[in-house]
This record gives C-alpha cells, structure tokens and sequence, in this order.
C-alpha cells in the first residue's frame, strides 16, 4: 500500500486524536529553528540521542539526528515531512506503536520548533 | 494523546534546569547573604589596595627625588607597610568571622528542620529527619524544604570527600567521610535553586548536581504528606514493575512497598516526581529516563549504573513508564 501525505496525516489525526493543525508548521523561519534547538536541549533529547553541536549529553540509545533534514523516512518507516515529524517527536508510540521512544510532554509549539530544527539540519 | 503512565506536563518542571550553572552573588536567604556582602567588600577593597599599590609603584618609578625619598622613609614603612595590613587585616578578620560565625550550625536547637544528605560518588542520599533525628522519609537528588525557616543539614559521605554547595541558599561545606559537618540553609522565597558538588571527587564529578525546592509552608505539608509510595496502575506499569524486579534494578534500588530494597543507589520510591534525573543534570520526563536505563553510560560516564542495552523496546517502555509512575 502506498501512502499518500494526505492519508499519513489523516492517520496521524485519527491515532493521536490530537488536532494536526495545531502541529502543521508553519514554513520553518530561522527563529522557528533557533527556538527548536534550545527546546530539544531543555527537553534532554540528548539522553538517548546525538543532538548536532550540542557537546553533552550524547545520547547512543537512539540515532544521531544530523543530518535528519536529509532523510526519506523517519525511524525508518514514516515520511519525513515537518508535520508528521512534529507528532512523531511528541508522540512516537501513537504513529509508530512498539518504538521504545516515549511519548514526551511538551507544547505544540515545542514540537513544531523542534520538527523546524531537525528539518534544517542537512550534510554539509 | 497515549501516555505512557503520568507524564509531567508541568513546564516549570521541564525548566528546571534553566539558569545553570546557578549564580553565586545573588542569595536568597539569611545563609547566603553574608557570604555577598563579604565577597563584594573583598573585592572592592582588594581593589583599592591594589590601586593603593599602583599608585605607589608609579611614584617609585617616577615621582621626584623628593617623593620617593618620602616613600622609602622610615615613617611610610611604618604606616603603610605594618600598621596598614595589621589594622586593615585584623578588621578584615574580626569583621569577616562574626559575620559568618552563624553559617556553620552546632547541635541542632530543636528549631530547625533536619535532613541528612550523605555525598555518594556520584549522587547525593538525602534522609529527611524528625526533631530527634529518626529518619522519615529517604529520596536522592532533591531537597523540598518550607520558605522561612533555617535547615540543618547533616552534611556525611561514603565514600570521598564531596562540597555541598547551593549557592543562593548558604555556604559550601565539605562532605567529610567518618565526619558529620552541619550547615545552615534557608530559602525566604518559594523556588528552585540549584547546588553542585564543590569538591572533585573523581570520573564525573561535573555531573554531581543537585536541586532545592522551596516550598511555601502550606504546600509544604502538602508535599511531605504525598510522600507516600504510589499504587501501581495499568498494565504497562505493572509489566514494568515486575520487570523492575527481575531484570537486576532492585539489586541496587529501592522502591518502597515493594520488594525492592537495594542499597546502592538511589531510592526510587519518588523518582517519578523529582525534576531531575542524573543527579541535578537532566530534566526528569519519559525520554530522559529511558534513556537513562538504556545507556546512562552515555549521559554520565563512569557512573556506577550499568548500561541496560539488553532491554527491548517493549521493556524499556514498560520500565519507563514504571519509573515515571513512582511519584
């Protein structure tokens, strides 16, 4: 089966039953980004991963996240576009049931920071 | 939105952390303010004895004949040379010790509140105490204590020597092992304030953190009155409570009400409600205490926590979510 943006994020909807337009990015600004980086390091996503320029910790439970803005898939199974991204960061367990990545309390804003900031990171 | 057990939604939670490391001019109780006000007058007056010196060093190289003569008199070795240092150090230290004679507790008076806090490498043991010294309730990593009054710490170690150190409510004092070394902190206003171990004390020694919460006195009782170990609830917590159990943690943990009860680490009865994991360095939520169990190598190397890499996803899940429960 081939999923279409459209229907990823209906999926999306329908497993979180959190409103997708509150995590549907807007296009990712250079504060958008600023702000994404300071909150996964407030966050402590780097317990479990690499997080680009970020010196402590370095997480190895996870993947490293440079070059994130590269990648097809995310965790290796969904597309890797901002909104997906943003539910995935906030909620893994609901897209992608079985992921030892938790569900992680932060705002809506928090999350679409963060998706911004993994969005612009690209080799160099 | 699926939860994995109680999560903290509490944004001054995940805030933590912010502000570190924590400032040291800037106290915010009676234990911590002399040690501002004799910081600052050291430093100004440091200042102006070397600007003293200076000024001298400029007229001995070139002021007139006349001048250096006079400096280099007998009468001005007199002055500035003796009298000067003996008077201005021995006010310094009349002046320095009865101001700080109070930061340093005796025996307890009865008034205070008591807690002991044993330096572990690399964590801190807290045992709040009652008036006669009985142990009531045991945590790590966190101190709650009521805005207003003073509390005596019974500041010990196991193992070597460790500073208690939170800057904003007291001064440091070392951790001595074989010795009881008591200290004075107080908060005059509800807050988070952060400490550091002062002292190296091997591997990750930067990695030594520690918070206070202050705590209005009514939300105070109503913190010491939760201290009670929570239900376990739901499947996954109770999978991950059995796990607990079984995998090898209650080797080394505690979690009352449970069969957990070993001694070497960190009593984790309440870990789920403390904001921080680590000991002080990382924010407590679902993602940092997996990846703590997983891998706390990579977070804080040299720890005495092994890594549980064997751990499957369903596990780790069902561990965090356990943890994150205890509250």
């Amino acid at each position: 089966m081939r999923f279409t943006g459209g229907m990823i994020g209906s999926m999306a909807v329908l497993l979180t039953g959190c409103d997708a337009a509150a995590l549907r990015p807007a296009a990712a600004d250079g504060a958008a980004i600023a702000r994404g980086r300071e909150a996964a390091v407030r966050l402590g996503c780097g317990a479990c991963h690499v997080l680009p320029g970020v010196d402590w910790p370095r997480g190895r439970v996870g993947p490293a996240l440079s070059e994130m803005g590269d990648r097809a898939l995310i965790a290796g199974r969904l597309p890797n576009r901002p909104d997906i991204l943003a539910h995935f960061v906030r909620d893994a367990p609901a897209l992608l049931p079985g992921s030892a990545m938790p569900a992680l309390p932060m705002r809506d804003r928090d999350a679409t920071d963060i998706a911004a900031w993994l969005g612009s990171l690209h080799a160099d | 939105m699926q939860t994995d057990g109680p999560l903290h939604h509490d944004a001054d939670l995940a805030r933590v952390l912010d502000g570190w490391p924590p400032p040291v001019l800037d106290p915010a109780g009676p234990y911590s303010e002399p040690i501002t006000v004799l910081a600052w007058a050291l430093l100004i007056g440091g200042t102006l004895v070397l600007a003293l010196v200076l000024v001298a060093l400029g007229v001995a190289l070139f002021g007139s004949g006349r001048t250096k003569a006079r400096l280099g008199g007998e009468k001005a070795i007199w002055i500035f040379g003796v009298a000067c240092p003996v008077v201005v150090l021995t006010g310094l230290l009349v002046w320095g010790l009865t101001l700080t004679s109070h930061l340093s507790a005796g025996l307890p008076t009865g008034k205070e509140m008591r807690v002991r806090v044993i330096g572990e490498m690399w964590w801190w043991r807290v045992h709040y105490l009652d008036a006669v010294g009985r142990e009531t309730v045991r945590d790590a990593n966190e101190l709650h204590i009521p805005t207003g009054i003073p509390v005596l710490l019974e500041l010990q170690s196991a193992d070597v020597i460790h500073s208690f150190w939170v800057p904003r409510l007291g001064g440091k004092m070392d951790m001595v092992p074989g010795r009881t070394n008591r200290l004075l902190i107080q908060a005059d206003r509800p807050g988070i304030y952060k400490g550091q171990c002062a002292e190296y004390c091997g591997g990750p020694h930067a990695l030594m953190g520690f918070i206070v919460i202050a705590h209005d006195p009514a939300d105070f009782a109503r913190w010491r009155a939760s201290r009670r170990p929570a239900p376990i609830a739901g499947d996954l917590v109770a999978r991950g409570a059995r796990l607990f159990d079984t995998v090898g943690c209650a080797a080394c943990h505690t979690v009352r009400g449970t069969p957990a009860d070993g001694m070497a680490g960190p009593d984790l009865t309440h870990v789920g409600s403390r904001g921080t994991i680590g000991a002080g360095i990382l924010p407590n939520n679902a993602g940092t205490l997996a990846g703590w169990i997983a891998d706390s190598q990579a977070i804080k190397p040299g720890n005495r926590m092994p890594p549980y890499r064997q751990l499957s996803a369903d596990d780790l899940r069902a561990l965090t979510a356990y943890m994150a429960s205890r509250r």
